[in-house]
């Protein structure tokens, strides 16, 4: 029998910090989404950032491990529709990212969906010092969904969270 | 027992998973030895990308043939005739970066085209792992893309080095568009769409990035190697094969 609220077991996977980006939760990275209580049971329904993130698996038994605190075994589900998109973050988280020193995703556009569109949206403003004197250093960065920039400004190499 | 459908959707999905799988093995030989600290990670990210589209597309599959595999029975117990990749993606590198960037490139944008036609598919799993995989593989082809033209364009040596790639690659190419009865089931039933239809569409892409790369496609090739599809691979296939399964091999009840 489950007794929580839903609201409540929402805060619950709220509260899981992202295993690779603490700053922000697994909720606000738009990784949970669905929540459902059955008579017997609670249903949640996962989706992969990138197809291959390495920090689902981890993110799985975060949920499975916050739930059973409060005597809940769900039934975790990995659903690929819609596509995770970078869109889903809120104001709010990308300024959570922007203050823990990784440049936020910008809009998604209709450019990034065909590899020779010009997607070149100028420089990306730095985290640390806000100036958009920046360069990109590498496209791929320490996990799937970053990359790597430089500041000319402050001389500081920064991570930006890619727009997916 | 599976009806003929479920047999061609299986067989569908194992096709585009071993594809994956089998690219992603051989760029995962960079990690640890990229020309650049930033191009090992990219290899590494690029790699990782498309073993998850793998899983996708083996834990469907596994889905529909019900009888308890797994994806990893598919991935490390099956043999070298039971694999559907295509030849090119199987082709061992030799520590050419160039050689690696263009095939990248030559299959990333064959798959950009596959998988936006399969964002249509009656079938919603197989739309849904289009739509997941076609972002990712848009941004490998920008990257090898780049780096085509970085290279063709670039000094006589590199040039000459990723014109040659192209060359002994363009052959393999052909048989990226291959199909047959079991396509022929599922278009019929909207799930999967002509190859046919989006080649010329194909030529474009790569045209058109050989052109900014003073890259020419080579002319008259007349033996185009083919053979993924029923299984019959390259000499390299079994010596890729023996070091991705060795250790479940090895160690039977060994689990992630």
């Amino acid at each position: 029998m489950v007794t929580l609220e839903l609201s409540e077991i929402w805060d619950l996977l709220n509260s899981i910090p992202d295993p690779e980006v603490p700053a922000i939760s697994i909720v606000e990275l738009g990784v949970v989404r669905d929540v459902r209580v059955t008579d017997s049971n609670i249903e949640v329904d996962i989706t992969p950032t990138y197809s291959g993130c390495p920090a689902l698996k981890n993110m799985e038994e975060q949920i499975r491990a916050k739930l059973l605190l409060v005597g809940l075994t769900p039934l975790i589900k990995t659903i690929y529709k819609p596509a995770w998109t970078t869109d889903w973050m809120s104001d709010e988280t990308k300024e959570k990212l922007r203050a823990y020193g990784i440049a936020p995703p910008e809009k998604l556009s209709f450019e990034n969906l065909h590899p020779f569109a010009n997607n070149d949206k100028g420089p990306v403003a730095c985290p640390f010092c806000s100036s958009t004197d920046t360069s990109l250093t590498s496209r791929f960065g320490s996990t799937a969904c970053k990359a790597l920039h430089f500041c000319n400004a402050c001389c500081q190499p920064f991570e930006q969270f890619k727009c997916h | 027992m599976m009806t003929d459908l479920n047999k061609a959707l299986n067989e569908f999905c194992l096709r585009i998973a071993d594809n994956s799988l089998i690219h992603a093995q051989r760029i995962s030989e960079w990690t640890g030895h990229g020309p650049i600290l930033e191009e090992d990670i990219a290899m590494s990210n690029v790699a990782l990308d498309l073993i998850g589209q793998a899983r996708g597309f083996y834990t469907y599959a596994a889905q529909i043939e019900a009888n308890g595999k797994t994806e990893d029975v598919y991935a490390f117990h099956r043999g070298e005739r039971e694999f559907r990749n295509k030849l090119m993606v199987e082709l061992p590198d030799n520590k050419d970066f160039g050689f690696t960037m263009m095939k990248l490139f030559l299959n990333g944008c064959f798959d950009y085209l596959m998988f936006r036609d399969l964002m249509k598919s009656t079938d919603e799993t197989i739309s849904g792992l289009a739509a997941k995989s076609i972002k990712e593989v848009t941004y490998h082809v920008r990257h090898a893309g780049d780096w085509v033209v970085r290279l063709g364009d670039g000094t006589q040596e590199s040039h000459e080095r990723v014109q040659n790639s192209l060359n002994e690659l363009w052959p393999f190419t052909n048989e990226l568009f291959e199909q047959d009865n079991i396509d022929t089931l599922l278009i019929t039933n909207g799930i999967a769409f002509d190859k046919e239809s989006f080649r010329s569409e194909w030529t474009k892409m790569v045209t058109e990035i050989f052109a900014k790369a003073t890259l020419s496609i080579p002319e008259n090739n007349t033996y185009f190697p083919t053979g993924g599809l029923k299984g019959v691979h390259t000499e390299h296939f079994g010596f890729l094969l023996a070091e991705m399964q060795y250790l479940p091999r090895m160690y039977p009840d060994a689990v992630w």
